[in-house]
């Protein structure tokens, strides 16, 4: 069998036409930002005898009277409110560890995930035995962000319907700073497949689920087997994904959107995406701005 | 061996440089997409290959957590084809704890690990291929591995080492240099506060001439951090394009 092969080369960096170089300011550990001190210090910053210097190396922000320096490559930091995507890592009393690529791992209480059939009650002892038949260690979750230890650990919650656990499906990991923070990250695209856009950068791309009256609360995984067209559309959404994150542009609906119909006119192998494929889409993508 | 010697008359070592001048630094960061932050460093001969994990949460014994800061764990191990003689024991053995243990001591002098409680950074450096200086060549690939992660550094890390022949002070040693006897002392630097991090040597040397040697070594560590400052720059430029809507 023919086998095609590629050495690794130097990729071509691709600039904007109208890359404006000047846009940015650029800082590197132990920079000196100003020696004002009337400015506030933000993330990414420290004071050192009265000036304020970079800790990371990133472009600078100012809002008003705060400075802070925004890595480029980071892990996530969660906020209230963040949609995540994570894997359970541990099952503990009362309670789940979910990695969710931040710099400790999340929390899931057992009182912030919806029991089966909707009911409120108080969590029983044996709600505590049976955790295990709910989520186990390996599994995938889509969560809200509910609070923030002290610590920097996340407490997330599954309280709504539309979070739960995972079921067929693709989970790309990508770095958080690419995900553009929207009104909603679930996404059911015209394609033929539905997308959530993880805050804390896994994207999970599924078949999107057919007629169902009753949203069983996130417990019910469907193992119906996946039509093949359904998984060329997930798998080509998959090589788009990665060829935008490879060109480090931002990942949102309409984006991924866009690449997926440029690149239909390409017939790409299902697992991967060539160097010029992903040029030409990235060629594509800059007509948007 | 006759006829091989240190520093000649012109001034002139083994390999052509002169007694204050460093082999040719090449670097590149983010060569791994799957680590946070990588890096890979050549000077001269000595190749490192730097990886850096974390923050994340602690694995193995949660015991060891500190509750203020984030625990660094280093892990030095070479090639076991990075030397002439090809190596039974790549990591484990002594030399490769105690320069772990000497990573370990540096990076906790410049990462602000109480950023970031009951954490854990990995830092994980390999020696593709050893020409002397090879403590150096690690702290500066693994500098490298640390910014590119995101990781809040005070400043840069630079090392270099440093030996005294005939009165002068040789800077950055290969490996033949080091193994003739020379006294070599390597030296881990903050550049911009002038902070030591770490020095270390195992030779013996006049105390008369400890001052200059550790003058020697200051100024081979600015010139590096110098270099590795253009590489970062270089890679901010190319990295940063279309990182906003």
């Amino acid at each position: 069998m023919a086998v095609d092969m590629r050495l690794p080369t130097v990729k071509n960096s691709m600039s904007l036409s109208h890359s404006a170089a000047d846009r940015k300011d650029l800082v590197v550990p132990g920079d000196v930002i100003t020696s004002d001190t009337g400015f506030m210090r933000g993330h990414g910053t420290y004071v050192d005898e009265d000036k304020l210097t970079a800790s990371v190396a990133g472009e600078v922000q100012r809002v008003d009277k705060l400075i802070c320096v925004r890595p480029l490559k980071t892990r996530f930091n969660g906020e209230v409110g963040d949609v995540v995507v994570g894997r359970i890592t541990e099952v503990q009393q009362k309670r789940w560890k979910v990695e969710t690529n931040s710099r400790l791992d999340s929390v899931l209480l057992l009182s912030s995930v919806n029991l089966p059939g909707g009911e409120l009650r108080r969590r029983s002892a044996e709600d505590e035995l049976t955790m295990r038949e709910y989520l186990q260690e390996g599994d995938l979750i889509s969560a809200e962000v509910q609070s923030v230890f002290s610590d920097g650990a996340l407490s997330l919650h599954t309280r709504s319907l539309k979070y739960g656990k995972l079921g067929q499906g693709v989970l790309v990991q990508l770095s958080p700073s690419l995900i553009k923070r929207q009104k909603t990250h679930f996404h059911n695209l015209p394609c033929g497949a539905s997308i959530i856009l993880g805050n804390n950068g896994f994207v999970w791309l599924y078949p999107t689920p057919g007629q169902q009256e009753e949203e069983a609360g996130g417990f019910y995984t469907s193992l119906e087997p996946v039509s093949l067209s359904d998984r060329e559309v997930i798998s080509r959404l998959r090589n788009c994904l990665l060829a935008l994150a490879a060109h480090k542009m931002l990942l949102y609906d309409t984006s991924v959107l866009y690449c997926y119909e440029s690149s239909l006119q390409h017939q790409v192998g299902i697992t991967r995406c060539s160097a010029e494929v992903q040029n030409v889409l990235y060629k594509e993508e800059t007509k948007l701005y | 061996m006759a006829g091989l010697e240190l520093l000649s008359d012109q001034g002139y070592r083994l390999d052509g440089r002169k007694s204050t001048e460093l082999r040719k630094v090449q670097a590149r960061m983010g060569v791994f997409a799957q680590a946070d932050g990588s890096a890979y460093l050549e000077q001269g001969n000595t190749k490192a290959l730097a990886v850096v994990y974390g923050p994340h949460e602690m694995r193995g014994s949660r015991s060891r957590a500190l509750h203020d800061r984030a625990v660094i764990n280093c892990q030095y191990s070479m090639a076991t084809f990075s030397t002439a003689e090809r190596k039974r024991r790549p990591h484990g053995d002594r030399k490769s704890t105690e320069m772990s243990l000497h990573l370990k001591q540096t990076f906790e002098a410049a990462v602000m690990t109480q950023l970031f409680p009951r954490s854990q950074i990995d830092i994980y450096v390999k020696i593709l291929q050893s020409d002397g200086g090879n403590y150096s060549v690690c702290v500066n690939a693994a500098t490298l591995a640390v910014i590119d992660a995101g990781i809040p550094m005070r400043d840069y890390v630079c090392a270099c080492t440093v030996g005294f022949v005939d009165e002068t002070p040789l800077a950055d040693l290969c490996y033949a240099e080091e193994s003739g006897g020379v006294s070599s002392l390597a030296l881990a630097l903050l550049p911009r506060g002038g902070q030591i991090a770490l020095v270390q040597m195992d030779a013996r040397l006049h105390q008369d001439h400890l001052g200059t040697l550790i003058e020697a070594a200051m100024t081979a560590c600015k010139c590096v951090s110098k270099v590795l400052d253009e590489v970062v720059r270089q890679h901010l430029q190319e990295t940063s394009v279309l990182s906003r809507e």
